[in-house]
């Protein structure tokens, strides 16, 4: 009987509930925005523009890289290659022991992210709600970052289809409207320098924006972008045959004046400090301290013109730090895997503007000793210490202990195969320390294998070096003093030395070098030096030796012998196939005057077999036979 | 029975899993092999740096087979049968390829139907003549002579002229215990060339060490080489 009557309750319950309300269906949902929701509020697209920004891609970075179709680049990895730096992680020894590089080594190919760019764009355009300025303001940023990214594409694969509008497919199985061929790499750094004109307007110019573009930012890239498609242009010749009849590949030679007019101009612009007050960092008094407080210190840092920032807390961090801190009384017992090269160090001149070797021994041959483990680098060029570690300085306010045993009196040495290993030396009854906690050990990563760690980029802040903490020190793109070196190559180039030496001597007024240079002073090798001292561990090296298309000569797959180390010091050209290492040991010669002082030997790491070279085939990046066969009007790189 | 019911699934899990395993394709089986040569005579190169391209039409989305060139220039690839395309990629090599015709350009068209000799003439910048080796006490002594090939428009300065000696077999830029250059503006006489390159301390000792002189051309990235020749001192 109940249950009779039950039946029918469920029923019309059931109808009722079904019934309930037409609204029901068309609830809005609660975890996607519509076009309407996003287009209409400008924090919105605000966050948009956002994932578009952290997508940005640069040569060397803290975070690794994703490539599509590729394996990932660790983006540390980059920063320090080319054998300025050893790397001291077992994982990688086989970079040193290989002859060079993989044809897709630096291969980019992201059209999902200029789709996305494009798409942005075209939609911004037709945003009604959002106020003018905003408007402008949003566009101009999605443009420089589709133009950076460009310009990422052409450094690395030479010119690629250039493709402004989002492409839809119409599904009628005939893809060939999609396809576009290759654009010449001028008319890409054309495109890259005509947007940043466009956008230059639209942008703010506030010196204390860093992490979104700003007018400083847009004539940086212009002026980077210029002074890059004018060095191609001027030294393409050397090169015949990395070209390509369609100019995919090749800037003719005769464009290079007016490129290199445009990048004096552009960074001109920023120098007179009509779009914001940018000047060289100079607020510390210890030279070397100041030179390395630029890459960490956020506090109203003048220099910094367009960075990648983090900020701790946020999940937006990172663990470069951890990775590369001496690893002695480290937070996380770890780090020190870029190990800067005695080719390196050897590269910065003293302070009297001359180029020379670090002395290890005199003119006979003989070691020489020295009081202090820090005196061999005395007087040299400040930004020295400020880029590298060297042994007997500190870190966090810890000594870095880096000494590789004790040289007894007969010329044999007494070691240990780990950090701080103990021995007993002669005439001694208790085991003592022989070899630093730092190393160097041959062959035993994480230690200073080459005699030296990395201090750029190095996070001094108590936690940086922690796993669970990380470090947020930003990456910078775009900084006032590459902006002078730019300016100083491209016056170069346009024949104008005084001016080039005026811009130099700016920067090396900063790094401790008081005695200017002069016009007749200024040499194609002097720019290449400075760049390469004042942007090392920067990711510029990569591409500044490969638009001056001096990497074959550079890397052509010699080995280095000690006597190649001493020579041609301060030349653009020196070899630099292989990194080396320098040696610090402590005398043990009691009752001797040299006892308890330092030698220096540098020495050639048994893990280094290989030496680099860099094929013609390498100055472009392989396209990958996915995107030749996906579009046939895709030509081969040359030498691929 | 109730136990036994369970396991079939296993069981014919176990018997697909299985059946995945085996390929149902041969593997390939004809070797292509041969030589780089000039009028017959073979040319050495580098190693692992010089290398040919095997393209394989019809079968959808194309990828080259690489196949790198061996010290005294001779190649193989193992290879199923069909049609091959055989290119040398642009600018690889101390050498011209010859065009045939303006259709098939430097493309070379291969059937394979079992193992194949195939030696690809190419057109060298120079050639090394006569290479000698001397060795005396600590030194390694060489004479050669140069003939140049390609005359006319297309003709090539020498950069460098180089002897390497290796402990080994292998002798290249990058794997040798000694080397002395000669810039190609101090090459006065292309039929009288001599080089020297002093022997290091070998460890372990041995009395011998193996030689070969190479050519860098301008603007050409592989070097030509001499054949390896070990030389006892």
């Amino acid at each position: 009987m109940k249950k009779i009557f039950y039946i029918p309750v469920f029923v019309l319950l059931l109808l009722s509930w079904g019934c309930n309300d037409d609204e029901f269906l068309n609830r809005p949902p609660t975890n996607i925005l519509t076009e309407e929701q996003v287009w209409g509020d400008e924090g919105q697209v605000l966050s948009l523009l956002g994932n578009l920004y952290n997508r940005y891609v640069d040569l060397g970075n803290f975070r690794d890289f994703e490539r599509p179709g590729l394996d990932a680049l660790t983006g540390w990895t980059r920063l320090a290659d080319f054998n300025e730096a050893f790397w001291s992680e077992s994982g990688r020894y086989k970079e040193f022991q290989n002859s060079g590089w993989d044809l897709n080594t630096w291969s980019i190919w992201d059209y999902g992210y200029i789709r996305e760019m494009n798409l942005f764009i075209q939609k911004c355009e037709a945003a009604e709600k959002l106020s003018p300025a905003a408007k402008d303001r949003f566009l101009a940023e999605a443009r420089f970052l589709r133009a950076s990214y460009y310009f990422e594409l052409v450094k690395r694969m030479g010119g690629v289809p250039l493709i402004l509008e989002p492409m839809t497919y119409d599904f009628s199985g005939d893809p060939t409207y999609l396809q576009h061929a290759r654009a010449k790499e001028s008319e890409i750094y054309d495109f890259v320098i005509k947007e940043a004109d466009e956008i230059k307007a639209k942008l703010p110019a506030n010196a204390g924006e860093k992490s979104r573009a700003t007018q400083a930012a847009a004539l940086a890239m212009q002026a980077r972008a210029a002074l890059y498609a004018g060095s191609l242009a001027r030294y393409g010749v050397n090169t015949p045959s990395v070209s390509l009849p369609g100019g995919e590949v090749g800037i003719p030679a005769n464009l290079a004046v007016g490129y290199y007019t445009k990048a004096l101009a552009a960074a001109k612009e920023i120098i007179s400090g009509s779009v914001g007050a940018y000047a060289l960092y100079n607020k510390k008094p210890d030279l070397s301290e100041n030179f390395s407080s630029i890459f960490y210190d956020k506090a109203n840092n003048p220099e910094a013109i367009f960075v990648d920032d983090y900020k701790l807390q946020s999940g937006k961090v990172h663990y470069f730090t951890g990775s590369n801190q001496p690893r002695y009384g480290a937070e996380e017992e770890e780090g020190g895997r870029i190990n800067p090269s005695l080719n390196f160090v050897e590269s910065f001149e003293k302070l009297d503007n001359t180029f020379a070797r670090i002395p290890t021994t005199n003119a006979a041959g003989a070691p020489i000793y020295y009081a202090n483990q820090t005196d061999i680098f005395e007087g040299r060029d400040a930004r020295l210490a400020g880029t590298v570690m060297l042994p007997g300085t500190t870190f966090k306010g810890r000594t870095v202990d880096i000494w590789a045993g004790f040289q007894l009196g007969n010329g044999s040495i007494v070691s240990g195969d780990d950090r701080g290993a103990q021995k007993t030396l002669p005439g001694k009854s208790v085991p003592e320390q022989v070899v630093g906690f730092d190393g160097p050990i041959d062959g035993f990563e994480f230690t200073a294998q080459t005699g030296f760690y990395l201090r750029k980029y190095l996070d001094p802040v108590v936690g940086s070096g922690q796993r669970g903490v990380n470090s947020e020190v930003w990456f910078i793109r775009y900084r006032y003093a590459e902006v002078l070196l730019n300016a100083a190559e491209a016056a170069f180039e346009l024949k104008q030395p005084a001016v080039a030496a005026g811009y130099m001597n700016q920067v090396r007024a900063r790094a401790g070098l008081v005695k200017p240079l002069v016009a007749g002073d200024i040499t194609f090798d002097r720019i290449a030096h400075e760049r390469r001292v004042e942007l090392a561990f920067e990711g510029h090296y990569h591409f500044d030796i490969q638009r001056w298309r001096i990497a074959h000569i550079v890397m052509d797959g010699n080995a280095i012998s000690a006597a190649d180390l001493s020579k041609d010091l301060g030349k653009a050209t020196k070899r630099n196939t292989q990194p080396w290492a320098l040696w610090p040991y402590k005398v043990y010669e009691p009752g001797s005057p040299n006892n308890g002082k330092w030698i220096y030997k540098p020495v050639k790491l048994s893990r280094v077999t290989g030496a680099d070279r860099f094929q013609l085939g390498n100055y472009y990046s392989l396209i990958t036979d996915e995107v030749v066969n996906n579009n046939p009007k895709i030509i081969r790189n040359p030498n691929h | 029975m109730k136990i036994r019911s369970q396991f079939i699934p296993f069981l014919a899990l176990l018997f697909l899993i299985s059946a995945c395993a085996k390929d149902n394709f041969t593997e390939p089986k004809s070797t292509l092999s041969g030589r780089i040569v000039y009028n017959g005579e073979p040319i050495a190169v580098e190693y692992n740096q010089v290398r040919l391209q095997l393209w394989q039409p019809g079968f959808g989305k194309l990828a080259a087979i690489d196949t790198q060139v061996d010290q005294n220039g001779s190649f193989s690839a193992l290879l199923f049968n069909g049609k091959y395309k055989l290119v040398v990629p642009k600018g690889r090599g101390p050498f011209k390829t010859l065009e045939k015709d303006a259709a098939a350009k430097d493309t070379l068209f291969v059937t394979l139907e079992g193992n194949q000799q195939l030696d690809l003439e190419v057109m060298p910048y120079y050639m090394i003549r006569t290479p000698q080796f001397a060795g005396a006490e600590n030194k390694v002594t060489a004479t050669l002579k140069l003939e140049k090939i390609i005359n006319g428009a297309d003709a090539k300065a020498i950069e460098q002229v180089s002897l390497f000696i290796n402990k080994t077999e292998f002798v290249s830029r990058s794997t040798n215990v000694g080397v002395t250059d000669i810039a190609g503006a101090d090459v006065k006489n292309l039929n009288a060339i001599t080089i020297a390159t002093e022997i290091p301390a070998l460890v372990p000792t041995q009395k011998y060490v193996f030689a070969r002189v190479g050519v860098k051309i301008k603007d050409v990235e592989d070097m030509i080489f001499s054949p390896v020749q070990k030389v006892e001192f």
